[in-house]
């Protein structure tokens, strides 16, 4: 409660100057939380995919990753061809969830059960595919346009500091497009979370998660609960590839770089659960972007440090059940 | 009996053939470059300029053709390190072309002493240290440094652009600090005062907050990124609506920027940097160059024209395969007469007169240049203009120059004389 009543302080008062000495400018302070909040919503896309296989398939899917890149590109190309940016969603997440459903029907099915042999094809799936790409697409950096209404700044409602002279408050500046994506990835959260607790597909889902065999028994049909599971997985990795390519860029190397994240916070939040893939997110994404304005030089470590500790304390994750 | 030395002969005969198509055997070289990861594309133009290099010749040393072996890094040292290790060990390669990035130059050049037998000519890494501290005697840079690279820049940015106070932000690595050293000389002895130095990692995505944590009373920002970051930082930067005066590092302006997919880039038009080449410059041998540069290849696998990365490996490679014919691809005197080719080799390379010094360290030329629209939509950058034999120690004393001490995240301070 305090803990909480004093950032809620921190966020809507205008701060003392002892505090501005202390840790500089309330700008700095509040646009690293922001942009906290706004990575974790992207860390969250590519995560809950990944928890979600996880969760049901216990398939650690280290090819993960490449279907992220992929789906950057195929944004890329399909936002750049008809120039609207909207289309590249559907665009990424249909190639992409195709892509999935390819890689569990011909490869995954056929290994189910066998945790190191599924490990060790989806390593090599991501380097054949990291090289295909960069064939295909070559080592440039490729940025997705937003739409004008979407690009530059808006002016927010919270207050950084008043205008020395006329005592006039000034407010703060923030990219609509970080905005908008963290508005999406919230009701993307939101929707996979009613979609599991609310509906007879989530229920599925969940009694798979428990028990895969146990649900067969009954006469579900789980391998089709599989390829939809997995479809659905990928397809928001490729979603988030546009997200992504949209306020980062899509190059190579991005694919372990995601593949390496989605892997620290399902290991923060609990391997297979969809609130610990988001508080992961959370917290990584406000420890990479705080670390990176008052601690630079370690910001790195950081990211790790809190995954040492969740390990050393709750080995299960956050949110994960032993 | 005469079927047995008709065989025999034929045998003999086939013996010779086989003996002279040894001789006959491609010489081979092998490369470093950062063919993944964030300089992923630099790398790529680098192999380019290998390439280009290797057309300029004929495809042909000595006589022999020249086959490369390839071996991609990721611009870490350890990458770089493995990578030589496989040429030089497991391929049992002599002739090494590369680094590209400042720390994989350092941690080579400690390599190359452990490897007497092979010669290491520098791709195109720029950190200071690289040949300036416990140089090695078979690790040979025919491209100048990143603070030779910022020569006249802090000069022409103060008196002609105005700027009087600078932040600067750059990754946090060997060649940035070499590059800031250059700049902060120049720019401090002008008059220039320079804020505050931010440093983030190599391979940083996300520059939100720092992008909001620079200072918004600076006439300019001095931008120490490259391949990826850079991109990404000017995506952001446009995002959050950023306006302030921009001055450029050397590989932040670069062609493998310059060409990225995307509006990006355009935040750099107007920006003044400085480095080894200009893409303007009417020079007949630079014009030449690219040319050359731009027939080597179809045009969807190149750039419009060379990167600097392209310039500085074509430069390397033509050195080796100058030595090489000068020995007539002779090796075999332990590389003796191969360095000794090197070390007094004076080059005419397409960016002015190339020599090296004592640390076998290139003396050459700086350009400073624009940012503009060229005439085909693309992004280049403009000639303003040139200085030629700028040396490691930037024409100061060599003594007075050892007691600034090592470029680093705070060093050289900012004063206005030396």
């Amino acid at each position: 409660m305090l803990v909480a009543a004093i950032l809620l302080w921190m966020i809507f008062a205008v701060w003392p100057e002892w505090l501005k000495d202390a840790i500089g400018r309330k700008k700095v302070f509040l646009n690293a939380l922001f942009n906290g909040i706004t990575l974790g919503g992207l860390y969250f896309l590519v995560a809950s995919g990944f928890t979600l296989i996880f969760g049901l398939m216990r398939n650690v899917n280290l090819a993960h990753g490449s279907l992220y890149l992929l789906g950057g590109y195929v944004g890329y190309f399909v936002a750049d061809s008809t120039g609207y940016w909207l289309l590249a969603f559907p665009a990424a997440f249909i190639v992409v969830a195709v892509l999935g459903v390819a890689l569990q029907l011909l490869v995954f099915r056929r290994m189910q059960g066998q945790d190191l042999r599924q490990t060790l094809v989806t390593i090599g799936i991501s380097i054949v595919m990291a090289d295909l790409m960069l064939w295909g697409f070559g080592g440039d950096f490729y940025n997705i346009s937003p739409p004008s209404w979407l690009s530059g700044p808006m002016e927010t409602f919270f207050v950084t500091g008043t205008k020395r002279k006329t005592g006039e408050l000034i407010y703060m500046k923030y990219p609509v497009v970080r905005i908008v994506i963290f508005a999406a990835a919230v009701a993307i959260g939101v929707g996979m979370w009613l979609l599991l607790n609310r509906t007879r597909i989530g229920m599925m889902v969940r009694a798979g998660v428990d028990d895969q065999e146990m649900l067969s028994a009954t006469g579900a049909r789980i391998q089709l609960v599989f390829v939809g599971v997995f479809a659905f997985g990928a397809g928001l990795a490729g979603m988030a590839g546009v997200v992504g390519g949209t306020f980062q860029s899509v190059a190579p190397g991005e694919d372990i770089r995601f593949l390496l994240a989605s892997l620290v916070v399902v290991i923060v939040g609990g391997m297979g659960s969809i609130p610990g893939a988001a508080l992961g997110a959370l917290l990584i994404g406000l420890a990479e972007q705080f670390g990176s304005v008052y601690m630079p030089t370690y910001a790195v470590v950081l990211t790790f440090l809190i995954m040492v500790i969740v390990l050393a304390f709750r080995p299960q994750g956050l949110m994960g059940r032993a | 009996m005469s079927f047995l030395k008709t065989a025999a002969a034929v045998s003999v005969t086939a013996m010779l053939t086989c003996g002279n198509a040894w001789a006959e055997d491609p010489l081979k070289i092998g490369v470093m470059a950062t063919l993944e990861g964030t300089y992923t594309v630099l790398g790529e133009d680098g192999v380019r300029g290998i390439k280009t290099a290797l057309a300029a010749f004929g495809g042909k040393a000595a006589g022999r053709d020249i086959e490369l072996v390839i071996q991609s890094t990721d611009a870490s040292p350890d990458s770089a390190v493995r990578a030589a290790r496989k040429l030089v060990e497991q391929d049992e390669l002599d002739v090494i072309i590369g680094p590209l990035s400042g720390s994989e130059g350092i941690a080579i050049r400690d390599y190359s002493k452990t490897q007497p037998q092979a010669t290491f000519i520098n791709g195109s890494s720029g950190a200071m240290e690289t040949t300036y501290v416990t140089p090695s005697e078979n690790f040979f840079r025919y491209n100048t440094d990143g603070a030779q690279w910022s020569v006249g820049l802090g000069e022409y940015v103060f008196n002609e652009k105005g700027y009087e106070t600078v932040a600067t932000i750059g990754e946090d690595y060997s060649f940035i600090y070499t590059q800031v050293f250059g700049f902060a000389l120049d720019y401090c002895q002008a008059g220039g005062e320079i804020t505050d130095r931010f440093w983030v990692p190599l391979g940083t995505k996300d520059f939100g907050s720092i992008i909001a944590s620079l200072p918004d009373d600076v006439d300019a920002i001095y931008l120490g990124l490259g391949g990826g970051d850079a991109v990404n930082f000017l995506n952001q930067y446009q995002q959050a609506g950023g306006d302030a005066n921009l001055i450029g590092g050397t590989i932040m302006v670069d062609g493998t920027v310059l060409n990225s997919k995307g509006n990006a880039k355009n935040a750099l038009i107007g920006t003044p940097s400085s480095g080894p080449q200009a893409d303007t410059w009417d020079n007949e041998g630079w014009q030449e160059y690219v040319k050359l540069y731009q027939d080597t290849f179809d045009e969807k696998d190149r750039f419009p024209a060379p990167s600097l990365l392209s310039t500085l490996y074509y430069n390397a490679t033509a050195a080796t395969l100058t030595c090489l014919n000068e020995v007539e691809g002779d090796l075999s005197d332990d590389h003796a007469a191969f360095r000794s080719c090197l070390a007094n080799l004076e080059m005419d390379s397409p960016v002015g007169k190339v020599t090296l010094d004592d640390n076998r360290q290139a003396i050459g030329a700086t350009f400073i240049s624009e940012v503009i629209e060229g005439e085909d939509g693309n992004l280049v950058n403009k000639f303003i203009s040139m200085k030629e034999g700028i040396n490691q120690t930037l024409g100061m004393d060599p003594a007075e120059f050892a007691k600034l001490g090592l470029p680093s995240r705070e060093n050289p301070e900012c004063k206005s004389s030396y």
